[in-house]
């Protein structure tokens, strides 16, 4: 994470390091001493054409600290861009924060009109999509677009907008001779290569990656990771990665939170979930994943889909498609329990009053070993 | 047990680039975009072989080669020993369909938004003219059926948007299977869907396989899913294979410092040690296009270990035991005319450690 001489003591002092190195200065009514972004009880909701409006955010609350990555994982419509989209309010028309809270610096980002928003879009929380082709626009160059925000948003003059979209250029590693390029005329890695640079123009606290590197190859993808851990490292910057690739966030991130049918089902430093996942669902997720290093081994099927958010279930989200499901499991919702070694699960296995207690490692062990580790030729294998 | 279903020899595919007319006039040789640069494989029947390489490595124009889909421009197909290399035009192919099935990557595209799933599946065999519309019907429900889609008379009368990813590329194979194939070659088969979908899929293929000895050419870009579904698994780059081999040695013991670099890249669940040192082989810049491809060995550019006789002689498949073949100058078992130099600084991203 951080290199051995410059080893912060506190959290605060990583903090105030990172903040002493800002372009710009805080925000005028940020908090003295406040974490980077902490989010408590989000909900969102989309109204539909049609009956009852749908809640793809559920209550979600998170913390993200000063130069610390955090993943967000899960499968298609459970809520992970829907939740990063909300922090700046970049939802679809028919989406709306409903509840919860987005402290950026301590100051409150949900009741800010779109005007006073537009203050913390892009200076303070940036974005890097997935499709660059998608997100960059065709007909402008590059370095044009790059210098774009420094315009518009912090009001920097035209040829220091250009000079500093060339600076970000190279940063990024492509040479700056290339500002003069359409988006056509990169490949797909320097495309998000300059996706990136845009994104760090006006020297934002935090970037959020959307799936930054799905649709490229392993070693472009391996490139363009590397740069963001570098990135992170030179900047201090703060990261949330949003993917279904559970790898990529077990390389990259030093926390990991997984939701499941938008709600938050484990969260916590990635080492302690992905090494002893504690809830069914990371399990599952977790075996479910073909893993190079691992043996070769029969990969694990959930069962069934998520559920439709129109009718969400009573209970736990995940107790059908759940094999440890007990009764209480379809009848009400597992509170969050947070453990000592920093994991919060939301599972009926750990009830309040568990966290760090035999009958909780006893469960924890139950799963860890439950899940499938032999070598397993497989009954499908010759 | 080698018993080859597919034999590709001296496979090529080049397809020409149309020249602008400065081109013409300057007279400029006409230039070749080389897909695939002369491959030599073998399929064995049963098996699965991966076939696993990056955007523009011709992975994918190799499968459609042999589901006669594109055209080579040199070498041979042999198909259960009969050379299918210049079978041509609709009619005369009908036969060799009914054997050699294909699935595309994106059940989105791939289905028709107005067909019912039952016209989807029923449609080969209405096009070859297989069976009364009894039989025809009821080969339709039982492909819907191995598929998994469950009641199959159901499925049939329900249309794509029904459906979810999953269940769409169920009816994609079924509509493979309704066919009674011996190879199936899928492109790229799951790589739509979420992680959870993907392994009933890639459960279903692996029980088809047993159930009715089919044999998969799967193509992915994925070194993890080849290594936890594949027998053997093969390399490209750039056209050309650049190791071939049992998937125990090509992922745990790979000769080619292509592939090499490919392992030490694929990101697993594993997190890793804060101690750990960084042993990711990030090679720089990104695989060129096919149309200039470089002389001698076409990975040097990129290759941290490359010398000299790399820079003009490419090598072949060598042998190196085991049933693993590695296109590289210094493959285990093989001693370099010239000794390697220590690798360039510059072929390496400084480790983020």
């Amino acid at each position: 994470m951080t290199a051995p001489d410059t080893k912060p003591v506190t959290p605060a002092d990583a903090a105030a390091a990172i903040r002493g190195r800002r372009q710009w200065p805080l925000p005028k009514q940020a908090v003295p001493g406040a974490p980077l972004l902490e989010v408590e009880h989000l909900s969102v909701r989309f109204r539909m054409p049609s009956g009852p409006s749908v809640k793809p955010v559920d209550d979600v609350s998170f913390r993200l600290e000063d130069g610390e990555a955090l993943g967000i994982a899960g499968e298609s419509g459970c809520g992970k861009t829907t939740t990063a989209l909300s922090l700046v309010r970049l939802l679809p028309a028919n989406g709306r924060i409903s509840g919860g809270s987005v402290k950026l610096f301590g100051i409150d980002l949900v009741p800010k009109t779109e005007r006073q928003l537009a203050r913390y879009r892009w200076r303070e929380i940036s974005m890097v999509f997935q499709g660059a082709m998608n997100a960059l626009n065709p007909v402008k160059r590059i370095g044009d677009q790059i210098a774009e925000p420094l315009e518009v948003r912090l009001g920097q003059p035209r040829d220091a907008s250009l000079k500093r979209a060339g600076d970000l250029l190279e940063l990024v590693g492509i040479p700056r001779k290339r500002a003069s390029a359409y988006p056509h005329e990169l490949s797909g890695g320097m495309r998000q290569r300059a996706m990136i640079a845009m994104s760090l123009a006006c020297d934002p606290a935090i970037v959020i990656g959307d799936e930054p590197t799905t649709a490229l190859d392993v070693m472009v993808q391996a490139q363009i990771l590397a740069l963001l851990e570098k990135l992170r490292k030179d900047l201090g910057l703060s990261l949330i990665l949003i993917t279904h690739d559970l790898s990529v966030i077990a390389e990259t991130c030093d926390r990991v939170m997984v939701m499941y049918a938008g709600k938050v089902a484990e969260e916590g430093p990635v080492r302690r979930v992905f090494t002893a996942p504690r809830h069914p669902y990371t399990a599952k997720l977790l075996s479910a994943f073909p893993n190079i290093r691992a043996d070769r081994r029969n990969l694990e099927v959930i069962p069934g889909a998520p559920p439709d958010l129109r009718t969400p279930p009573p209970g736990c989200r995940f107790a059908a498609r759940c094999d440890k499901a007990m009764p209480q499991c379809t009848v009400e919702v597992p509170p969050e329990v947070r453990f000592a070694d920093g994991v919060r699960v939301a599972c009926h296995l750990f009830p309040p009053g568990s966290e760090g207690s035999l009958a909780g490692d006893a469960a924890n062990l139950a799963i860890a070993s439950s899940m499938p580790v032999a070598t397993a030729p497989g009954e499908a294998r010759p | 047990m080698s018993d080859e279903l597919v034999r590709l020899e001296g496979l090529e595919v080049h397809f020409p680039i149309r020249r602008g007319l400065t081109e013409l006039l300057k007279r400029r040789p006409r230039n070749v975009v080389r897909a695939v640069d002369g491959i030599d494989l073998t399929i064995n029947r049963g098996e699965i072989l991966a076939l696993v390489g990056e955007s523009g490595s011709g992975k994918t124009t190799t499968g459609r080669v042999i589901v006669k889909l594109t055209r080579q421009t040199g070498g041979r197909v042999v198909v259960d020993g009969q050379d299918v290399t210049n079978l041509w035009g609709t009619k005369a192919l009908r036969p060799y369909r009914r054997r050699v099935q294909f699935i595309f990557q994106d059940p989105y595209e791939t289905l028709n938004p107005k067909h019912t799933i039952g016209d989807f599946v029923s449609e080969p065999l209405e096009v070859m003219g297989i069976g009364t519309r009894d039989d025809r019907q009821q080969r339709v429900l039982d492909a819907l059926n191995a598929a998994g889609l469950r009641p199959a008379a159901d499925f049939a009368g329900r249309f794509p948007h029904e459906l979810s990813g999953g269940q769409r590329q169920r009816v994609v194979i079924a509509g493979a299977l309704v066919m009674a194939p011996e190879l199936i070659v899928a492109d790229e088969p799951v790589s739509m869907l979420d992680v959870s979908i993907r392994t009933e899929l890639l459960r279903l293929m692996l029980d088809l396989r047993r159930e009715r000895g089919l044999t998969y050419l799967f193509i992915t870009h994925d070194l993890a899913l080849a290594w936890v579904l594949a027998d053997r698994i093969a390399v490209m780059y750039l056209g050309k294979i650049m190791e071939i081999g049992p998937a125990e040695a090509v992922i745990r013991s790979p000769q080619n410092p292509y592939t090499k670099a490919l392992v030490s890249v694929s990101p697993s669940t594993d997190p890793p040690e804060d101690d750990a040192p960084d042993e990711r082989m990030i090679l720089v810049g990104e695989t060129p296009d096919a149309a200039h491809v470089p002389p001698g060995c076409r990975f040097h550019p990129r290759c941290p270990v490359a010398f000299d006789r790399c820079k003009v002689e490419e090598p072949p498949l060598f042998d190196v035991g085991g049933g693993q073949q590695a296109a590289c100058w210094l493959a285990d078992g093989r001693t370099p005319v010239v000794p390697a130099p220590p690798p360039p600084p510059a072929t390496t991203l400084p480790g983020p450690d």
